[in-house]
């Protein structure tokens, strides 16, 4: 097929390797698939055209060793690179050498990655660009004495961040002084071991925020466009859990503004191909604020594939060969409503992990009903990689339509041998909370108090 | 004078090791940091008393029902 690269090397595991695999089927680009000792019987491996093996469990050995990537890459004729999310995905360096390598890179120029890595100045540009952005820091803190100093002109509660961080790493609020301190040493010492950089930014904290993404595609000829919000307020440790589209929280009017700042925000660093800005809807004011961009394919990319009927894997294939999108750009009309739950490992109470081996993986399907797993019966679920299992994504014509066929699919799903989060899910979807629609951040830690 | 055993609950990786053996611990005193799927899970002392045994070091794997500590 013309304007998509012959081959595609996917430097990532579970189920996004597979999700980029099944698109690069359909479109007739080989498939190679790296993977780590750990992982050398999960499907991706088995379904992929090839498959290299690149190290240790340990990812720093195996997803992050950008030599054994490259190798593979070259011992296999790949034509490009598709970094997945997490691992490499956000890393300039890798994306320049991958460039340096005469491969195809899927995803943004590395300098745009660089500008938005550090939240410090994504903020700052961001602000300069004329997209809102929550009272803050410009700079890094240096200590705790300039943190207190600073937090008293910025107004408690403060947000404790990693400038370097994601994944809500370091992540802390602080309702006083006292807080701040504690808060902000548990960020420095978090962002050193986790990002190997000790910058640490305070903001604003809003009290009651919905968590709000809006997806943005950078086209090969330069021009942005918004393909729509995603909600991803349900959050468990600063992390998300399950996500829907259209926000129940967000009207027509702010979400004209959302997708004007999103595209200002993708212009402002010349991005190409996927990107997600996430934004913060304050609940009492209906003002929203800049919270960072994420310069990859976002996990919960599904539901926006599901009210759209866009294959975005497909989008970054083309556009990252120069090629025009598989769709109008400038007629994307929305249909329905999806949801996505996360299904981790982990037990539906505390949300501990609960690495083990799979006896038996029963998936739901049905009409606007979705699931992109990573694991099938008998593989065994690691310490070594986060705890994400699979993806259940629904989708109706109507919310109550998408979260009926969601309860229909929670309750058909069966996994044994290790404990899962079902059965939050299945509490989630039956909370009169989640149900209406009106719910912020806050809403995981009213149903496990 | 009772014994308390404080065992693994999953499969982990000892990150790190905060108290030492010999040491007067107090219940929810922090004795060592485990890290399993990307989560850092600190393993606590459930009662007051002599750690009389430290079962792991950093960088090892226990699995669920490991011993790690013992408190006398």
């Amino acid at each position: 097929v013309a304007g998509v690269p012959e081959s595609v090397l996917i430097a990532n595991r579970g189920e996004i390797a597979r999700r980029v695999i099944r698109t690069a089927r359909r479109l007739g680009v080989r498939a190679i698939a790296v993977y780590s000792e750990a992982d050398a019987g999960l499907p991706y491996v088995a379904e992929a055209d090839e498959a290299v093996s690149i190290g240790p469990a340990p990812a720093r050995d195996s997803y992050l060793n950008v030599p054994a990537i490259l190798a593979a890459a070259k011992q296999t004729g790949a034509r490009s690179i598709h970094p997945g999310y997490g691992f490499l995905a956000e890393s300039a360096d890798f994306a320049r050498q991958v460039i340096d390598a005469g491969l195809t890179w899927i995803g943004p120029p590395p300098e745009a990655i660089d500008q938005m890595g550090d939240k410090i100045r994504a903020r700052n540009l961001m602000a300069q660009a004329g997209v809102p952005v929550a009272a803050g820091t410009q700079d890094p803190v240096q200590d705790v004495d300039e943190a207190l100093r600073l937090a008293g002109d910025i107004g408690y509660p403060v947000m404790v961040k990693a400038a370097a961080g994601g994944g809500g790493i370091g992540m802390s609020v602080a309702l006083d002084p006292e807080q701040l301190r504690k808060g902000f040493e548990t960020a420095r010492s978090r962002a050193e071991r986790f990002f190997a950089s000790p910058a640490i930014l305070l903001e604003r904290y809003i009290s009651s925020a919905r968590h709000v993404e809006i997806q943005i595609l950078g086209l090969a000829d330069g021009q942005v466009i918004a393909l729509g919000e995603r909600d991803c307020s349900v959050q468990r440790r600063h992390q998300k859990v399950a996500e829907e589209t259209p926000s129940p929280g967000v009207g027509a009017d702010l979400r004209q503004r959302m997708f004007q700042a999103a595209i200002k925000a993708g212009e402002a660093v010349g991005y190409r191909g996927a990107g997600t800005v996430e934004c913060l809807v304050d609940t009492q004011t209906g003002d929203f604020v800049f919270l960072e961009m994420n310069t990859r394919l976002q996990v919960e990319h599904p539901v926006t594939e599901m009210v759209t009927g866009i294959d975005l894997v497909e989008q970054q294939l083309l556009i990252a060969d120069g090629a025009a999108v598989s769709f109008p750009a400038q007629s994307v009309k929305p249909n329905g409503c999806a949801l996505e739950l996360r299904v981790y490992a982990e037990d539906p109470v505390r949300f501990l992990p609960s690495p083990g081996t799979i006896a038996q993986w029963d998936e739901p399907a049905g009409p606007g009903v979705r699931v992109d797993a990573g694991y099938a019966a008998g593989n065994v679920v690691t310490p070594y990689y986060d705890p994400l299992l699979a993806k259940l994504v629904t989708h109706g014509a109507t919310r109550d339509e998408a979260l009926a066929r969601a309860r229909e699919a929670v309750a058909g799903f069966t996994i044994t041998g290790l404990k899962t989060n079902l059965p939050f899910h299945a509490d989630l979807l039956n909370s009169s909370q989640f149900g209406s629609g009106d719910y912020d951040t806050s809403v995981v830690s009213h149903l496990r108090p | 004078v009772g014994v308390a055993e404080i065992r693994a609950e999953m499969v982990a990786n000892v990150w790190k090791v905060v108290a030492v053996e010999g040491d007067a611990v107090a219940d929810g005193d922090t004795l060592v940091i485990l890290e399993s799927m990307k989560m850092e899970i600190p393993v606590l002392a459930e009662s007051s008393g002599k750690l009389t045994t430290l079962a792991v070091g950093e960088g090892d794997v226990v699995q669920e029902g490991d011993l790690i500590a013992v408190i006398e």
